[in-house]
């Protein structure tokens, strides 16, 4: 049965205590294709695949492999019946070497007990050269780029026999042209014979790589697409199950007085290696700033010190011509900057709170929330319960605990305190990260209508779309440097994605 | 300048080096049991019991049966046994590595202390004779492992320093090399060092994570027990109570500033050996007069040692990275 199919998933459901994760889900994916899954967060695509890669077990349904039914208990069987996964957070040891991550586990050995480094060189090397994926097998994982990191990943699958390769969104973490690359290896591979399916919800890498498509939507699949014969609208419309708007409307706003500058910053990371090595720049009122990026080039650095949350080595922060270099976080906020930072969980709330706390956190000591040192609950109550109405957040309980939202909703309560707290300069940073569709339309609506109300604003953003289609002006960061400012309409991804890669504006333009 | 004159013949002097080699042995043995435990991502502070209790154990068995080698026999069997309990329960229950650790040093300073009477009929410190008295032993015991000879010109400066030394020494030595080389050229040590880096990565290649941190525990309870031994059995021939004195501690210090690896523990441990033979003969020259009163300052020497390699140089190295974070399958 099946013969024609590499994967042939029939029926599956999968629950998760009150959640239907999978609803009766087919998946028919033909040998040598790349077949591609799309979906927006929580539509139940990574658990359709952890079951095909034996991580959860299916509750009702059969899985086929080549034609023969298999039942898998763990990512063993699924290696053995040659299934392979590319995982989005890279499953690889950091202090040993490209060689010994892909062996380990089935290492090569003499006489079994002791390691044959050699042969696993010698056997990484081959695998490398026989489908293009450059790595130096000597380096340590901790010392080599993520594009490289990724194809050690791949090179692990293959090792291992894999004649299918699940590629869980590989490119989230990948500069444009990191991405192209990844794209030349998965056609070499397709040329090879393998079959590989495509984990995203990025439309045009969909419609560049995939041979076929299966849109999910809440644990169901709701279109199987020839990609030849479909376009994004459609594939948008399965995905969130109405027209959306896919591109925001940005009306023409001039930029007044300059609120807030940096100049010549420096700032060291956790290790104590400098992250951020002399950045400059100015944001005006009325204008979005935004700073493009790979995650880690120093972003998250520099949004810390600005906001008051990491020690500035030198250089000099004005905030409405006031020097407020090293200031703490609760200066800072009385001088009304607010921040929305990328890990709300962690930095955002507290989620042990109920829901009021939370909308007061920051300006508790303001009135009318706190008065002579006092908590003034029935002020907490109101406000809340107004902007809960205003940002729409739901369910509409003040008094549920931070925790028990949804992210899309957890993200409303911290983006309503902060632009609730009138800021004249906001730090925004990874605002619509893990969020659905709808949802990132509401906040980006909501970040341009503080720009009509002539806040300052600096976005920082690794989703390259959200920056280009926010920002008056765009800078971009790579290791801890900038590499220059361009207008959006005046540029385009690929240069912007050199710049990301490392090369300088003039560099790009010469 | 007398102190100086003093401290250039202490260098001189080859008693200096065999004392070196005495005081470092024990924290050579247990770095090394450190470095097994914690390179797969189980921090072991309980060292320090796990010598304690070795060297009680192997005090007992040598006096009982007159053969200190089965001492050090029983001391590993118990050794394994209480890493075994600090496996169970960081390993197998996720519990807090630390909390766990100082559990069983405390149970294992009630335990020594306890027993002292009991098992050899005297407290505070044992005593041979006293104790063949008590238990009517008639024959002639020998509690301590017998030292080998080195072929070295007896009047040589090396035959002075190192020409009669106990194999326990030797041994240690042996050990790190084949720690070393268990865990950076056998299959089963690229697993422990994976386990102790990326569990989770380690897991998902098959790799038994909660089988190869039970070994490096276990394993560190065998070479902590001889460190403890050699304490008793291997050097002095008594027991005393709390005769570890800290040493397991220094032990964890070693392995530090030996960045995890069995080779920099090993020199890190003669560092601080030395740092002990150095305060140990200072205190004791002729030519400077060291009231009594003073002399347990010196005994700080190999603390303050510690406390000033590992604040200068503790930034420099860099332990697993899942060192001391409890694995749980997810799901």
């Amino acid at each position: 049965m099946y013969e024609e199919y590499a994967v042939v998933m029939k029926g599956i459901v999968k629950r998760f205590p009150g959640v239907l994760a999978n609803d009766h889900v087919d998946l028919f994916v033909r040998k040598g294709e790349i077949h591609a899954i799309v979906g927006e967060n929580g539509a139940g695509k990574s658990t359709l695949m952890n079951q095909l890669y034996g991580l959860l077990h299916p509750d009702e349904g059969e899985i086929y492999v080549f034609g023969k039914k298999v039942d898998m208990k763990g990512p063993r069987d699924a290696i053995r019946n040659g299934i392979g996964m590319v995982h989005q957070h890279f499953m690889l040891v950091g202090n040993l070497t490209v060689a010994e991550n892909v062996v380990l586990g089935s290492e090569t050995t003499k006489g079994g007990f002791v390691f044959d480094l050699r042969e696993a060189r010698k056997r990484v090397k081959e695998l490398s050269e026989k489908y293009g994926l450059h790595v130096d097998v000597d380096a340590k994982i901790e010392d080599i780029p993520v594009g490289m990191q990724q194809r050690v990943e791949i090179i692990k699958t293959l090792y291992r026999g894999a004649e299918i390769l699940i590629f869980d969104e590989p490119t989230a973490v990948l500069t444009p042209q990191e991405t192209e690359e990844l794209f030349e290896v998965m056609r070499r591979l397709k040329a090879a014979g393998k079959t590989m399916i495509f984990i995203s919800h990025k439309l045009n890498e969909v419609m560049e790589i995939s041979d076929n498509i299966t849109v999910m939507r809440l644990g169901k699949v709701t279109a199987n697409l020839i990609t030849k014969e479909t376009n994004p609208r459609e594939i948008a419309r399965a995905m969130v199950g109405r027209d959306v708007v896919l591109r925001v409307e940005k009306p023409p706003h001039e930029p007044k007085d300059v609120v807030f500058e940096i100049e010549n910053l420096w700032v060291k990371d956790n290790r104590g290696l400098d992250a951020v090595r002399g950045v400059s720049f100015k944001v005006r009122a009325g204008e979005i700033v935004g700073i493009a990026g790979v995650a880690g080039n120093g972003q998250s650095e520099l949004v810390e010190a600005i906001t008051g949350l990491r020690k500035i080595e030198k250089g000099k922060v004005t905030l409405l011509n006031r020097d407020i270099t090293g200031l703490d976080p609760r200066s800072l906020r009385n001088m009304r900057m607010t921040h929305i930072p990328e890990d709300r969980l962690k930095y955002g709330m507290v989620l042990q709170y109920p829901a009021y706390y939370n909308m007061i956190l920051g300006k508790h000591w303001w009135e009318p929330y706190s008065i002579r040192g006092f908590l003034n609950h029935p002020a907490i109550f109101e406000d809340s319960k107004k902007l809960f109405e205003e940002f729409d957040v739901r369910p509409r309980n003040i008094n549920m605990l931070g925790g028990n939202f949804s992210g899309g909703n957890q993200q409303k309560i911290v983006v309503a305190r902060e632009v609730s707290s009138q800021p004249k300069f906001i730090v925004v940073a990874q605002p619509t990260r893990g969020l659905d569709v709808g949802a990132i339309e509401f906040i980006h609506k909501t970040i341009l209508k503080l720009r009509e109300q002539d806040v300052a604003i600096l976005l920082v953003s690794m989703e390259l779309e959200e920056v280009f289609s926010l920002s008056d002006r765009i800078l971009v960061m790579y290791e801890g440097e900038i590499m220059g400012e361009v207008k959006p309409e005046e540029t385009n991804f690929e240069e912007v994605g050199l710049m990301m890669a490392g090369k300088r504006l003039e560099e790009v333009r010469s | 300048m007398r102190v100086i004159e003093a401290i250039l013949d202490v260098f001189r002097n080859p008693q200096f080096y065999s004392i070196t080699l005495t005081a470092s042995t024990p924290l050579i043995y247990a770095s090394l049991g450190g470095v097994f435990s914690e390179v797969t991502g189980v921090v072991n502070i309980a060292l320090e019991g796990i010598m304690l209790m070795g060297a009680f154990v192997s005090t007992a068995f040598a006096y009982y049966t007159g053969n200190p080698w089965i001492g050090i026999l029983m001391a590993m069997v118990v050794g394994v046994g209480i890493a075994w309990l600090h496996a169970w329960a960081s390993i197998k229950w996720w519990g807090d590595q630390i909390v766990s650790g100082t559990a069983i040093i405390l149970i294992a300073q009630g335990i020594t202390g306890f027993l002292m009477k009991p098992v050899f009929g005297q407290v505070g410190q044992t005593d041979l004779e006293k104790f063949k008295m008590i238990k009517h032993i008639t024959k002639d015991i020998n509690p301590i492992i017998r030292p080998i000879k080195l072929p070295f010109p007896e009047n040589s400066f090396l035959g002075q320093a190192f020409g009669t030394i106990s194999p326990l020494v030797i041994l240690a030595f042996v050990s790190v090399f084949i720690g070393w080389f268990i865990i950076y050229k056998t299959t089963l040590g690229l697993r422990m060092r994976s386990v102790g880096e990326n569990p989770e990565a380690a897991d998902t290649l098959g790799v038994n994570v909660y089988r190869i941190r039970y070994f490096g525990v276990l394993m560190s309870g065998v070479f902590a027990s001889i460190g403890g031994a050699f304490l008793s059995v291997g050097d002095t021939g008594i027991f005393k109570e709390l005769m570890t004195g800290g040493r397991g501690f220094i032990a964890l210090a070693a392995m530090i500033l030996g960045n995890w690896n069995p080779i920099g523990a090993m020199f890190a441990s003669l560092l601080f050996g030395a740092s002990e033979a150095f305060a140990n003969q200072l205190q004791s020259s002729k030519l400077i007069e060291v009231s009594s009163s003073v002399k347990p300052l010196f005994n700080m020497v190999p603390f303050i040692v510690t406390l000033i390699v590992i604040g200068g140089f503790i930034g420099k190295t860099r332990p697993p990275a899942a060192d001391g974070i409890p694995y749980k399958k997810s799901e």
